[in-house]
């Protein structure tokens, strides 16, 4: 006990550089957190937070039995599935195809093209995705008109919604998301392919029984992350793509909270469903992280 | 002497050649060609709407509105470009964003090497503690309504504070940190100094921070497009227009289609039609980009560094 203490007196300098970080997690991130018990009042700006009268699970109650919930369930799900589906794997494939190669010119123009779009902000993602599919002067509708291909107005038609999401989002983050997995496929020991080499193992056998099983730790840590947020589709781009004709597919947990909470005033309620959705993503997470340590040795924690 | 190495290094070397091409079955190939393919594809498909969008908005508006531009731009004119740079609305907004993205970026290294530091050290009592209360933050968050009603409170509504305090730091931002400073800054230094009398903020200013560049380039990278490409935090708490970044700006330019009046007023009355707005736009594209790929070339190598360094983890 005398010993911590004399380690502390002798840290006191690290104490005060800590100080200021510290003070910045209480003030902007524990004080909200505390803030969530609005989700359980019924706010009042008057009244402030703490003298706003308790309601209980009033606006859960609202919240379950509103005919919006099982549609924003239903987009949310989707969409997050649909982006787990195409955009997880593709990486991984490109990491791989990329290891095959030698280093010179071409591998490099091909990383340098392919991480660019990462660097593009979200405002003008959405601007050339509303660009190009434009109805009439759009090159997508051209293209498609050339190739003899149905054309529609593409933003306004729900059906195409997520598949635009998705897909936009591909071709945005896979050259940078594969960065992980060519880092740990730069870690594989050299060894291992000579010796496969002396067996006369071909590319293919290579990459089945080297390449893909030494990636296996890193895609179930990645993995356990993206399930874990399966609930928290990004708002940012999903609020810019909206428009009234897609919103029946587009609506998601995160924008509703904005559109409820901030423009409509409604505080509490949008606490409320912001409160479910963080409460549901934890719940994934420690599913999946306990499932992961189950099956395999590898897991977050 | 020389030539004869020199000839003996050629010989092995067409000699290995000779058997890789040997030993390189058929199926190797096929897949190998594959590869390429599949990588020139992929390429092609990133890089074509970048230079599409590129092209259109250097070409004239009637060739864009009739749809004649595919690859290279047609009838090159610049008309657009002169057009953003009168529009005071836009001005403005680069000016906005440059302040967010400078004094952002200035205080996340801040705060983000003041966390990291004290959690390196070791023999730090209540280093545990402070690393679970950071990492708690992960998980479990206020939430949109909270944060903002937090913000309203301490009256910084509509204020440029509320860009730069409320994401102060990133917990990811400091692990990567935290981890450069206890993997790869010797431990002998810090035994070293400490005999020679020099205390925990001396050694970190005068021989961490000198040996840290690298990591603090990415991490200043890394927070500074974060700053550069961020709208969301001004579209919840900003009302003033002198105070929007260029990338609220833009969506309402882009996304809402509001053009500044500016920008059309000077340019004749039949170029006002919907060709023009729509190089426009291509151009506004471009030069909201610019920032970035003027520093994406040289900083391509740091981002793959300081994602490899986040991937160890510990």
């Amino acid at each position: 006990m005398a010993q911590t203490w004399i380690k502390m007196r002798r840290s006191w300098e690290l104490y005060l550089l800590v100080l200021l970080p510290v003070l910045y997690l209480i003030i902007f991130k524990y004080i909200p957190m505390f803030g969530v018990i609005i989700a359980f009042k019924d706010f009042n700006v008057v009244k402030g937070i703490l003298g706003s009268p308790w309601v209980g699970f009033k606006h859960f109650e609202n919240l379950f039995q509103s005919p919006n919930f099982s549609v924003l369930i239903k987009n949310t799900l989707l969409i997050s599935a649909y982006s787990l589906l195409a955009g997880f794997p593709i990486p991984i494939l490109l990491a791989l195809a990329l290891n095959e190669i030698r280093t010179g010119f071409f591998k490099r123009s091909v990383q340098m093209i392919t991480y660019a779009p990462h660097f593009i902000s979200t405002v003008v993602m959405v601007s050339i995705i509303i660009l190009m599919l434009s109805p009439h002067v759009g090159v997508v509708e051209r293209i498609f008109t050339f190739f003899g291909l149905p054309t529609t107005n593409f933003m306004g038609e729900p059906g195409l919604f997520k598949s635009i999401y998705v897909w936009s989002g591909v071709w945005q983050e896979m050259g940078y998301a594969s960065i992980i997995y060519i880092a740990a496929l730069a870690g594989v020991d050299p060894s291992l392919y000579e010796a496969a080499r002396m067996d006369g193992a071909s590319r293919l056998k290579k990459i089945l029984h080297i390449d893909l099983p030494s990636l296996i730790p890193i895609t179930i840590t990645m993995l356990i992350l993206s399930l874990g947020n399966l609930m928290a589709v990004g708002f940012e781009k999903i609020f810019l793509m909206q428009n009234p004709l897609n919103l029946s597919t587009s609506e998601v947990i995160s924008t509703y909270v904005y559109k409820v909470g901030l423009l409509g005033a409604n505080f509490s309620f949008s606490s409320a469903v912001g409160l479910f959705n963080s409460v549901i993503n934890l719940v994934l997470l420690i599913a999946v992280n306990a499932i992961a340590r189950r099956v395999s040795e590898n897991s977050l924690w | 002497m020389t030539t004869n190495i020199k000839s003996r290094g050629q010989i092995w070397r067409a000699s290995a050649s000779n058997a890789t091409k040997i030993r390189e079955p058929f199926g190797d190939r096929v897949l190998l060609t594959g590869i390429y393919l599949l990588l020139g594809v992929i390429t092609l498909t990133v890089l074509y709407p970048l230079i599409y969008i590129f092209s259109s908005s250097i070409s004239s508006p009637d060739a864009v509105l009739a749809g004649r531009v595919w690859l290279f731009p047609v009838e090159i004119s610049l008309r657009a470009y002169k057009s953003i740079f009168q529009s005071t609305q836009l001005m403005t907004g680069y000016y906005n964003s440059i302040v967010y993205t400078v004094v952002g970026t200035f205080i996340n290294i801040a705060f983000t090497v003041l966390m990291a530091f004290p959690l390196s050290q070791r023999n730090m009592p209540g280093r545990s503690i402070l690393m679970i209360m950071m990492m708690i933050t992960v998980f479990f968050s206020g939430g949109l309504i909270p944060t903002y009603l937090l913000v309203k409170n301490l009256h910084m509504l509509d204020t440029r504070w509320a860009l730069w305090l409320p994401g102060a730091f990133s917990v990811f931002q400091v692990i990567i940190a935290r981890t450069f400073f206890q993997s790869s800054i010797p431990t002998e230094l810090q035994e070293a100094s400490q005999i020679d009398g020099c205390r925990d903020i001396r050694y970190l200013w005068s021989i961490v921070l000198p040996l840290s560049k690298p990591i603090l380039a990415v991490m200043t990278l890394m927070y500074a497009v974060g700053h550069w490409n961020a709208y969301f935090d001004a579209l919840i708490y900003l009302r003033s227009e002198n105070l929007f970044p260029l990338q609220y700006v833009l969506r309402n330019m882009l996304i809402l289609n509001a053009a500044d009046p500016e920008m059309l007023a000077n340019t004749a009355q039949s170029l006002r039609n919907k060709g023009f707005e729509e190089v426009l736009k291509y151009a506004l594209i471009v030069v909201a980009c610019v920032p970035v790929l003027i520093m994406y070339p040289f900083v391509q190598k740091h981002f793959v560094k300081g994602v490899m360094i986040g991937s160890l983890k510990g």
